[in-house]
């Protein structure tokens, strides 16, 4: 009889031992005497997290000696961030503060996750009349009361390289060029320069295998064309013709020849941004932030003039240019410190703050006043701040928005790979591929 | 320690104490019907075993019946209990779940409260295994694909695995440089070396390209090498070139146990070195290599690092292996209950399979060792 007890007394202090460890662990999170600092994620807006930390910290010690509230930061990489935000939902464990992809506004308000900007909550921010109206519109689904408010705006742009215009002789882009100029100009810019029989520069690179950014494509282009991505009643209708000639516009960029081929490896801009700076291709269609990367390059010889529009515009086209881009700002409904939280987000969001994360971003302000400040009075800031405030459409503000680009994107994404190795991409391929993209998105839903 | 180490009980006399501890735990069923006279002791009930002569019990379990079964039966449970709590906790239960999920709508709409995201039955299956549906579609295709890519992938890691055990079996100058080489992909990490593998495969900057094209010229224009049906050559080359060094280690493992008067005796009646691998070497490594050929394939056909490493989380269709798209449905459309449904087909089809395998294979392996 005296062993098992020995046992049963060995097997307990070994499970005591294991209990005790994470005991301890607890009562030294809460021991901790100043409370526990606000957790705050950031996107990753500069060209390296290290970069990010770099212009965040200063800002958020200034918040710190303001109100006396302690601030983890930590910068999310985009691939990873909607998943632990996802997770961070599910479990009811995450930040209190956190960044989101605009886009995603109306997907993340559905779940239910974030403290609505209404009453006192919107009062602590110091209300939404502060904001630019083109920006509060990317936050949230309409008639609805949004969970996010803009924090950095953003807007695509075409970039061209000016020395390579003024070497090929071909006049340099200007505001309302059309969709057609701009392809000729892409035509005579693509040169074998070195006479050796290969095209070593090319008119227009893309970030081909970028999801996103090919979802962007099909939205912005389909707007011309007329299209809506979602009926009115919410129906996805991905395969309408007004969207398969947007897309088989987009794809004919790169099965003309005009664009580097290449470029439909590229899934993300930095790559793009290399070739523009390098004289590899002479334009590309990028967003604010790629001002950044070209500046880390040491290349400053480029023009922004707003992106192209077809001319004259299909029945029920519109002349957008870019969907609202950028960044909002929510707070986590779980979480312990919401007062501090949205003090927080008054701070980011207040005129002095957005002068300044905007500048180091080279993003777009998205509080009014903030266009008061000399640093957003050059061309370059100018050009962006016109196309969002006036060309700008935001993206479908519906719960199933983040599906729509996976699905839409992907699809686009497999179109330009099609071409770019060669195959014939006809308007049926289109079709159907749009076709399929919808009917899992019927699926899904 | 202190177990085995303290006096034995004032009771029993039998055999050593720890065995009969040991034993009481898994053999407490089995001894009662293997031996005719435990089970057919009078009343049968374990209470009344004590009184029960002497005779009747054999002195092994007499001991055990005697100081009363259940609080010996309480401590085998309560060793293993630590472990019990472990595989629940990491195996079991995140198993049960994943198969409830499959039964659920959950996406990110119903993920805060997921324990009451809506029941809706076989509904995902149906929408996975519909060949008309374009999800359906993609399974399918996706299945197929994955198994081609498993067949390839095996095939050519086995035979350059065994090629290279069978060189380096026999002693030379070196050979322990060359083993400890030829182990270099399996021991780094996957990460850094797709990751390796994804530039060389660069259409514009790749080192194959610039070989193939400004070395050897041997082709006129750069092609692309992760788009299109290359990319799904590109998944079959690394997925190869990592698992490779696994059938080497196992196999030379395997060889070295073969004795080399076989191969004398063999060479002496004049077998050529292809007879002598067919007739000897094969089937006398035979149990190994079924089993390195079953974990070389259910790896294989749960490939999910190279593509995603590669292509990121949508690879090209060409190159979308099952598990890449389970992971496409569930966390990047968020369709988790979708994803969820695929990955228990995947495991039943991997159980069949591995249970047919281990049924045709295996179990004559065993047999003829024997």
């Amino acid at each position: 009889m005296r062993h098992p007890i020995t046992a049963a007394i060995a097997v307990a202090v070994v499970l005591c031992g294991g209990l005790a460890a994470c005991g301890s662990d607890d009562s030294q999170d809460s021991a901790e005497p100043n409370g526990e600092p606000l957790v705050y994620w950031a996107t990753n807006m500069a060209p390296t997290i290290e970069d990010d930390e770099a212009v965040l910290t200063p800002e958020l010690a200034k918040f710190t000696e303001q109100t006396g509230i302690e601030v983890e930061l930590e910068v999310v990489p985009w691939d990873a961030l909607y998943n632990r935000i996802l997770t961070a939902v599910s479990s009811g464990e995450g930040p209190d503060v956190l960044n989101i992809g605009n886009t995603w506004s109306a997907s993340l308000q559905a779940t239910g996750g974030f403290v609505p900007f209404e009453g006192d909550a919107l009062e602590v921010i110091g209300g939404d009349d502060k904001f630019v109206a083109t920006a509060l519109a990317a936050s949230g689904a309409e008639g609805q009361t949004p969970t996010a408010v803009p924090l950095y705006g953003q807007s695509y742009g075409l970039f061209y390289n000016k020395q390579m215009f003024a070497d090929a002789g071909v006049p340099e882009p200007t505001d309302g060029w059309t969709w057609e100029q701009f392809t000729d100009a892409a035509a005579a810019l693509t040169q074998d320069t070195d006479g050796d029989g290969q095209t070593d520069q090319y008119g227009f690179a893309m970030t081909g295998a970028s999801v996103a950014n090919n979802s962007h494509a099909a939205f912005i282009l389909g707007r011309q064309e007329g299209a809506s991505l979602f009926a009115e009643d919410g129906t996805p209708q991905f395969d309408s013709d007004a969207t398969v000639s947007a897309v088989t516009r987009w794809v004919d960029l790169m099965s003309s020849g005009v664009t580097l081929p290449g470029s439909a490896e590229y899934t993300g801009d930095a790559e793009a941004d290399n070739d523009l700076a390098t004289g590899k291709v002479a334009m590309v269609i990028q967003q604010s932030g790629s001002r950044n990367a070209l500046a880390a390059l040491g290349f400053d010889d480029y023009g922004v003039s707003q992106v192209p529009v077809l001319d004259p515009l299909p029945e029920g086209g519109q002349a957008t240019q870019t969907m609202v881009a950028g960044i909002n700002i929510s707070v986590f409904a779980d979480s312990d410190q919401q007062e501090d939280a949205l003090q927080l987000v008054n701070f980011l969001t207040s005129t002095e703050e957005q002068v300044i994360l905007n500048a180091a971003y080279t993003t777009l302000p998205v509080v009014t006043a903030a266009y008061e400040d000399p640093t957003f009075n050059d061309d370059v800031s100018e050009t962006f701040a016109t196309i969002l405030n006036d060309h700008a459409e935001p993206m479908p503000q519906v719960p199933e928005e983040g599906q729509m680009e996976t699905l839409v994107g992907g699809a686009v994404k497999e179109l330009v790979a099609q071409a770019a190795t060669g195959a014939t991409v006809t308007e049926d391929d289109v079709r159907s591929a749009l076709a399929n993209a919808n009917e899992q998105m019927q699926a899904a839903g | 320690m202190a177990i085995t180490t303290s006096s034995p009980p004032p009771v029993d006399p039998g055999p050593v104490t720890s065995g009969a501890i040991e034993a009481s735990a898994g053999n407490e069923s089995r001894a009662g019907s293997e031996s005719p006279a435990g089970s057919e002791s009078p009343g049968g009930s374990e209470s009344r075993a004590g009184i029960v002569p002497s005779q009747v019990v054999p002195p092994g379990r007499r001991g055990r019946r005697l100081r009363g079964p259940r609080s010996t039966g309480l401590l085998p449970y309560l060793l293993i209990a630590p472990a019990l709590v472990l595989e629940l906790v990491v195996h079991i239960v995140p198993m049960i779940l994943g198969v409830w999920i499959s039964f659920v709508s959950l996406t990110q709409l119903t993920l805060r409260r997921w324990t009451e995201a809506p029941f809706i039955g076989f509904d995902n299956y149906r929408n996975g295994l519909n060949p008309s549906s374009a999800i359906g579609q993609d399974f399918f295709s996706s299945l197929l694909r994955t198994s081609v890519y498993t067949v390839i992938v095996v095939s050519l890691a086995w035979a350059i695995g065994m090629l290279a055990a069978v060189l380096l079996n026999r002693s030379f100058h070196g050979r322990a440089f060359f083993r400890t080489f030829f182990l270099v992909p399996f021991a780094l990490p996957a990460f850094v070396t797709t990751i390796g593998w994804s530039f060389i495969f660069n259409q514009q900057e790749g080192a194959l390209n610039h070989v193939l094209v400004e070395n050897l010229g041997v082709l006129d224009s750069n092609p692309f090498w992760l788009l299109g049906d290359n990319s799904f050559v590109v998944i079959v080359v690394v997925g190869t070139w990592r698992l490779w060094p696994f059938a080497f280690l196992m196999l030379l493992a395997a060889l070295q146990s073969v004795p080399d008067d076989v191969y004398e005796a063999a060479a002496l009646d004049g077998a050529t070195m292809w007879r002598q691998f067919r007739t000897i070497t094969l089937p006398l490594i035979r149990p190994t290599n079924s089993v390195v050929i079953l974990v070389m394939g259910l790896w294989t056909f749960n490939e999910f690092t190279v593509p995603y490493i590669l292509f990121g989380a949508q690879p090209p269709e060409q190159a979308l292996l099952l598990s890449n798209l389970i992971y496409s449905n569930s966390f990047v459309n968020f369709n988790f209950g979708l994803g969820a449904a695929m990955s228990v087909l995947l495991l039943l089809a991997l159980l069949a399979a591995s249970l047919v395998y281990v049924r045709l294979f295996l179990n004559r392996g065993e047999d003829s060792r024997a």
